[in-house]
C-alpha cells in the first residue's frame, strides 16, 4: 500500500526526519507516536505531499507520489486534520467539498452520486442529522467526526489522521476510534494515525511506529514497542507498564514526583 | 440540495434585475431628464437628435464603463479575499492602484500624454500597476512558493512607498499638472474612447469567466492552503492564476476609471453576508452586484450637485463605508477565522 524508503525531510534547511523507512500494508491500521516534535505530522505532510522530500521515496501502491497529479492523490489519500479552519457553510456543504478531487473539468455541481457518496458518508459517522447546522456551531467532537465524514467522501484507499482525538472526552475519543477501526475491519480501508495517547495507540492499531528526534525508534506490535524501558528512554519519564484487564494490550501508567521520591525514601 | 440550486438562480435573477432597473434608472436621470416612455422614440428617431446623444454618448457609455469596472473590482475582492483568507484585502492593498497612480502621475509630469497622445495616460497607468504587481509577486516567493501573507504585507508597503512618491511629485509639479493628476486620482467614469470602453467590458468578463473555472479550488482554498492541497488542488499553479487575473483585472480598471475604492471591499462582503460563501454562486452575483453599486454611485455622483459632479470615488466611499459599518453592526462579520 504504502512503502516510505530513506525519507529525509525538513523546513528549509532544518532535517526533521532522518532515514524513515516504513512499509504499510493494504488494509493495516498503523499507528505513529513519539513524544512533541519527533518529526510525526511532518511525517504525515510528507506523504501527503505537502512538503518535498530532501532525499528518499514515498510509493503509494507502487507509484511515487510525486510521480502522481494533485487530483490523483487526493483520489486515494484523505486526511483528517487536528481542526479545521471554520467558515461559515452547512455541515453538509463542508462535507461535499470532499468530492472535489472527483469533479471532472467544467463540472461545477455535484451529481446524484456525489451527494449520494456524502451523505453516506454522514450516516457512517452519525452526523447526518447535524447536516444542516453550521460547521461553526457545532462542538468539538461532532466537528472531529465531519472532518471524518468529509475525509471519507473522498473515498480514499488511504486514511491519514492526525491526532483525532486531542481535546476530545473519553465518549468522543472512543467514538471516534471505534468508527477508524470498524471502517478499517469492514470496508478494508488502510489507516495511519498519529496519536498522542499512548493507551489509545496500543489499545486500536494492530503496529506502532514510535518516532524519536526524527528517527524510528522502534516499529512493532504494540506489546513489543510499548515496553517501560523504551517508553522511558524516549520521552524520558517513568513509567510502569501493565495490561488492560479486559484487552491484555500493554497500559502505560505515569509515576508522579511525589510517587517517585516516597518509593526512593522508603 | 435542488433547492440551493433554486436559491441561487433565483439571487442571480434578483441581481440581474436589481442591475438592469438601476441601469435604466441612470439611462434616464440626468441634468434632462428623459422619461423612460421617451427613450423609445429617442432610438427610433436615430442619429442628430439631442436626446440621442445624450443617452447613446454620454449616460450609456458611462453605464457601460461602470458595469466593467464595478464587476471587475468585486471580482477582484472575492478572488484575492478567498484567496488570501483575510476579510480586509482588496485589490487596492496589494499596491496595485499605488502603482498604476504614480505610472499616471509620471506621465502627466512629464507631459508624455501631450506627446504621444492620451491614451499613453491609461496605458503607463496599466504599465505602473504591472510593474508593482511583478515586484510584489517576485518579492514574495520563496523557493518557488508564494507566500500569501508576505504578498500581503509587501503589497501594503509598497502602496505606501508610491502614495509618498505621488506626493512628492504633486509638492514640486505646477499647477495646471496638479489638477491632472488630482482629477486621476479621485477617479472618474467618463470615458470618451470607445475602444477603452470595450476594452475593459472585455477584460472583466474574462476575467469572470476564468476565474469561474477555479470557483471549487476557491472553496477548497477557503478550508486554508493544506486543506487544499489535500483536496487535490493544485495551490501554486492556483494561487499564481488567480492572482495575475485579480491584478490583471485591477491594473485594467484603475489605469481606465482612476483609483474607485470600496467596491472591490464592500461589495463582497454583502454577498457573502446575504448569499454565502460558496464562490459557485459567489463570484457572479458578486460581479453583478458590484455593477449595480457602481452605476447607482456614478448617478449618484452626476446628479447629486448637478450640474456639477462629484468624484465617484467619494460616493462608494460614503455609501459603501457607511452600509458597511451598519451591516456589521446588524450581522456577524462571516469571512475568516473565528
Amino acid at each position: 500500500m504504502l512503502e516510505i524508503r530513506g525519507l529525509f525531510c525538513g523546513y528549509d534547511s532544518r532535517i526533521i526526519l532522518q532515514d524513515i523507512n516504513i512499509s504499510v500494508e493494504d488494509r493495516e491500521l498503523l499507528g505513529i507516536i513519539g513524544p512533541n516534535g519527533s518529526g510525526k505530522t511532518t511525517l504525515l505532510r510528507a506523504i501527503t505531499r505537502v512538503i518535498k522530500p530532501g532525499a528518499g521515496v514515498v510509493f503509494l501502491e507502487g507509484r511515487d507520489i510525486w510521480q502522481m497529479g494533485f487530483k490523483e492523490l487526493a483520489k486515494k489519500v484523505a486526511v483528517v486534520p487536528q481542526d479545521l479552519i471554520a467558515n461559515l457553510m452547512s455541515v453538509e456543504e463542508f462535507v461535499l467539498l470532499g468530492r472535489i478531487p472527483h469533479y471532472r473539468k467544467f463540472q461545477f455541481l455535484e451529481t446524484n452520486k456525489d451527494k449520494e457518496i456524502a451523505q453516506k458518508a454522514l450516516k457512517l459517522t452519525d452526523t447526518f442529522k447535524l447536516r444542516g447546522r453550521s460547521i461553526l456551531e457545532i462542538s468539538g467532537g461532532e466537528r472531529q467526526l465531519v472532518l471524518i465524514a468529509r475525509a471519507l467522501t473522498q473515498e480514499p484507499r488511504l486514511l491519514l489522521l492526525d491526532e483525532p482525538t486531542t481535546h476530545l472526552d473519553i465518549t468522543h475519543q472512543v467514538r471516534i476510534l471505534d468508527l477508524i477501526k470498524r471502517l478499517n475491519k469492514e470496508t478494508g480501508l488502510t489507516a495511519i494515525m498519529v496519536l498522542h495517547d499512548l493507551n489509545l495507540a496500543s489499545e486500536y492499531c494492530q503496529r506502532l511506529v514510535l518516532l524519536n528526534e526524527g528517527k524510528i525508534h522502534r516499529v512493532g506490535n504494540p506489546s513489543d514497542v510499548l515496553d517501560y524501558k523504551i517508553i522511558e528512554e524516549v520521552y524520558r519519564t517513568v513509567v510502569v507498564v501493565q495490561r488492560n484487564p479486559i484487552s491484555s494490550r500493554p497500559y502505560i501508567f505515569i509515576v508522579s514526583e511525589e510517587e517517585r521520591k516516597r518509593r526512593q525514601s522508603l | 440540495m435542488k433547492t440551493r440550486l433554486i436559491r441561487w438562480i433565483t439571487w442571480v435573477a434578483i441581481l440581474t434585475g436589481i442591475f438592469l432597473s438601476i441601469s435604466i434608472f441612470s439611462l434616464i436621470i440626468g441634468t434632462s431628464d428623459i422619461p423612460f416612455r421617451k427613450i423609445i422614440s429617442v432610438i427610433f428617431a436615430g442619429r442628430g437628435t439631442t436626446e440621442y446623444s445624450i443617452l447613446f454618448d454620454i449616460r450609456l457609455p458611462r453605464i457601460i464603463l461602470a458595469f466593467a469596472i464595478g464587476g471587475a473590482l468585486s471580482l477582484a475582492g472575492v478572488i484575492l479575499q478567498g484567496m488570501f483568507r483575510n476579510p480586509l484585502v482588496e485589490p487596492y492593498t496589494l499596491g496595485i492602484s499605488g502603482g498604476a497612480a504614480l505610472g499616471v502621475c509620471l506621465n502627466i509630469v512629464f507631459h508624455l500624454h501631450r506627446i504621444f497622445g492620451v491614451l499613453t495616460l491609461p496605458m503607463s497607468g496599466f504599465l505602473g500597476a504591472i510593474l508593482v504587481i511583478i515586484l510584489v509577486y517576485s518579492l514574495s516567493r520563496r523557493k518557488g512558493i508564494l507566500k500569501i501573507q508576505g504578498l500581503l504585507l509587501t503589497g501594503v508597503m509598497i502602496s505606501f512607498i508610491s502614495s509618498s512618491l505621488i506626493m512628492l511629485i504633486m509638492a514640486v509639479s505646477r499647477t495646471e499638472d496638479l489638477h491632472g493628476i488630482v482629477f486621476w486620482i479621485m477617479g472618474s467614469l467618463e470615458e470618451p474612447n470607445w475602444v477603452l470602453i470595450k476594452l475593459a467590458v472585455g477584460v472583466s468578463v474574462f476575467g469572470l469567466v476564468v476565474s469561474y473555472l477555479f470557483c471549487l479550488d476557491l472553496n477548497a482554498l477557503s478550508l486554508g492552503e493544506e486543506e487544499a492541497l489535500h483536496l487535490g488542488v493544485n495551490i501554486e499553479k492556483t494561487k499564481r492564476l488567480l492572482f495575475i487575473i485579480a491584478s490583471l483585472v485591477t491594473g485594467c480598471s484603475v489605469s481606465i476609471a482612476g483609483i474607485i475604492g470600496f467596491v472591490g471591499l464592500v461589495v463582497p462582503h454583502f454577498v457573502r453576508m446575504f448569499i454565502g460563501s460558496d464562490h459557485r454562486i459567489l463570484l457572479i452575483s458578486s460581479f453583478l452586484c458590484g455593477a449595480a453599486f457602481l452605476i447607482l454611485c456614478d448617478t449618484l455622483a452626476r446628479t447629486i450637485i448637478s450640474p456639477l459632479e462629484l468624484p465617484v470615488g467619494v460616493i462608494t466611499g460614503i455609501l459603501g463605508g457607511s452600509l458597511f459599518v451598519y451591516a456589521l453592526i446588524r450581522k456577524q462579520i462571516v469571512l475568516g477565522e473565528k
